[in-house]
């Protein structure tokens, strides 16, 4: 029997749990969470079970609508940048030629800024709507998704069965949806639920600076940020944001992990091959956090 | 060595070009017109919209506003600042240093307590040790860097007071306490690249120490200690190497945030002060500034992968 997938099940069932407070937020919230009350600071109480910030804000209410934020962002930035970067990457090992030349070196171009600073740029330049918000943290990791579809789906394009089936007549993009997609899905698959966790860092981080969604809507990063001037008397300000933070990015990493594990056998000692990786592009592929 | 060396060099200068021609491009992504939104006014008068246009040089074809600009950036120019009139270039020279050490220290830090810890953890994989630096690892590797910032902020500013919450203080009037500010910051930044320096050593040496040679190492009689510091941890650092690389590139990024929670006055109060200013030039000048030093280390990187590891040299 093969061993229980601890990290699959602990991250999964975690995101899980934060999918459906989101979801239920506004059932689940004690208060409105942008509505201001005389009881500044307070702490916890029947009608604030975790207290109010410095406007008489509902903390808990924040942090139920500030999860809606960061998932729907990180969702939504992780599904353009999966898409457009596995379509991009596939094209590129499809075609090669010139289409590989310009994909690929856009992609490095991209990689070639750090990415808190891109964002940042990119925010400061094009605004900072909540799609344009997911739009800007999609370009950060699009390349990764393309080099990850392009690398596979080399690796693919050689093997007999995709060799078999070009004999047999079939299109370009028949061999690449029929054949090659399903075998690059995989690596994919893991390669969104880590990106999510990268996401939110990203988001929180742009809201921590003022750059994220505007006030006074909640969002995680914003609560952080905020509770910078009243920290010292009330500290809790800062400890739930910031808990809730680190709970949804551990968990993302945990589920890409225990999903890495459940979807390819082998890929298990991929965390120990990459110690070995000499190329530039394994080495960017070990690149951690913003 | 010298045609890898040159390949490399091209290929981080023609880099360095193409991340010019993206912070050049920036401008064009401003929705409306970009000189009613850094003028600030609903209805500015036009001669101020003609000046302003004329000093960014908005008022020419954009190859020809893309060769000056693009000129004066090799040579340092950035021209002035939107609301200060100060030369950028004078802010830049200024906060550099400051950036610099931070991120200087941080990876010192890194590298002085990532290596070792990494070789104790892999010694005994399962011990207590490796578990308890694992465990802290993770931590470090899942909690945001201004979370762990703010959480530094409110600990051994706030409430332990054993260093000054914020701030700066300039080494030249007040060397003591110059150090004491900088505490906090270089090792909040140091935090978030430990666990990864970490990480790799302890996989690195856990690969190593099961090559053949290792094995012949003991088998001749070679002490314990000598067999780890001669024959593992040395051929287990060429991974470390890279790893460090990378994460000084990163770091560049993360700078930005702990500068802002610590209020140190490096080259992110000047990004953060462009950007609520809406000062498009500065906050371009700063990110190609940070974007080309990124290129920068790359390079020394690929450049010391090189020199240590002959077979990359012919790839």
């Amino acid at each position: 029997m093969r061993p229980l997938n601890v990290r699959l099940i602990i991250g999964g069932v975690t995101i899980a749990t934060l999918i459906a407070a989101a979801l239920l937020g506004p059932l689940l919230a004690p208060a409105n969470p942008l509505e201001m009350t005389p009881d500044l600071l307070a702490g916890q109480s029947r009608a604030h079970p975790l207290g109010t910030d410095s406007f008489g804000r509902d903390v808990l209410s924040r942090l139920l609508y500030g999860a809606r934020i960061s998932l729907l962002i990180a969702g939504l930035s992780v599904l353009i940048a999966s898409t457009g970067g596995t379509l991009l990457g596939l094209m590129s090992a499809s075609f090669r030629g010139t289409v590989d030349w310009i994909v690929m070196r856009s992609m490095d171009v991209i990689l070639a800024f750090p990415p808190i600073l891109l964002a940042i740029a990119a925010v400061t330049f094009f605004g900072s709507g909540l799609v344009k918000l997911a739009l800007v943290i999609s370009i950060l990791y699009t390349p990764t998704f393309a080099r990850l579809a392009y690398g596979s789906a080399l690796g693919v394009t050689k093997t007999e069965y995709v060799e078999a089936a070009r004999a047999l007549g079939g299109s370009g993009w028949h061999q690449m949806f029929r054949h090659i997609l399903p075998n690059v899905a995989g690596p994919i698959i893991v390669q969104c639920s880590l990106s999510l966790g990268f996401a939110i860092l990203v988001e929180s981080g742009l809201s921590f600076l003022g750059l994220g969604v505007l006030p006074p809507t909640a969002t995680w990063g914003r609560m952080v940020s905020e509770s910078r001037n009243y920290v010292e008397r009330e500290p809790l300000l800062l400890i739930w944001p910031s808990v809730a933070i680190a709970m949804a990015i551990g968990s993302f990493n945990l589920l890409g992990d225990g999903l890495r594990d459940a979807l390819d056998p082998h890929l298990k000692g991929t965390r120990r091959r990459q110690v070995g990786a000499r190329t530039r592009s394994d080495r960017v592929g070990a690149l951690s956090k913003a | 060595m010298g045609g890898y060396l040159i390949r490399r060099l091209l290929a981080a200068l023609a880099l360095a070009l193409a991340v010019a021609t993206v912070v050049f491009l920036l401008l064009r992504l401003v929705p409306g017109d970009v000189v009613t939104v850094m003028l600030g006014e609903s209805d500015p008068s036009p001669e101020k919209v003609t000046a302003l246009r004329h000093q960014l040089g908005l008022d020419r074809p954009l190859l020809v506003q893309y060769a000056t600009w693009l000129g004066r950036a090799v040579r340092g120019d950035f021209g002035d600042a939107f609301l200060s009139g100060r030369r950028i270039s004078t802010d830049l020279a200024a906060r550099i240093p400051r950036s610099l050490e931070l991120g200087g220290i941080a990876l010192v830090l890194a590298v002085l307590l990532g290596i070792p810890l990494g070789a104790l953890s892999a010694r005994r994989p399962g011990g207590a040790l490796d578990l308890l630096v694992g465990g802290v690892a993770v931590l470090g590797l899942t909690l945001p860097s201004f979370v762990i910032g703010m959480l530094f902020v409110l600990l051994f500013g706030l409430v332990l007071h054993w260093f000054p919450a914020t701030g700066f203080v300039d080494f030249s009037t007040d060397p003591v306490g110059h150090l004491r500010h900088v505490v906090l910051p270089a090792v909040t930044l140091a935090l978030t690249i430990i666990p990864v320096v970490m990480r790799m050593t302890r996989a690195s040496m856990l690969d190593t120490l099961h090559q053949d040679y290792v094995r012949t190492a003991r088998s001749k009689g070679l002490a314990e200690r000598t067999v780890i510091g001669k024959h593992v941890l040395r051929n287990s650092l060429i991974p470390v190497i890279t790893v460090i690389g990378l994460q000084a590139g990163t770091l560049l990024g993360r700078i930005v945030l702990i500068e802002y929670i610590f209020n140190w006055p490096g080259l992110s109060s000047l990004l953060l002060t462009g950007v609520n200013q809406r000062d498009y030039p500065l906050v371009q000048a700063v990110v190609l500034v940070i974007a080309v030093a990124f290129v920068l280390i790359n390079l020394l990187v690929d450049v010391a992968y090189g020199l240590v590891d002959p077979r990359i040299r012919v790839a």
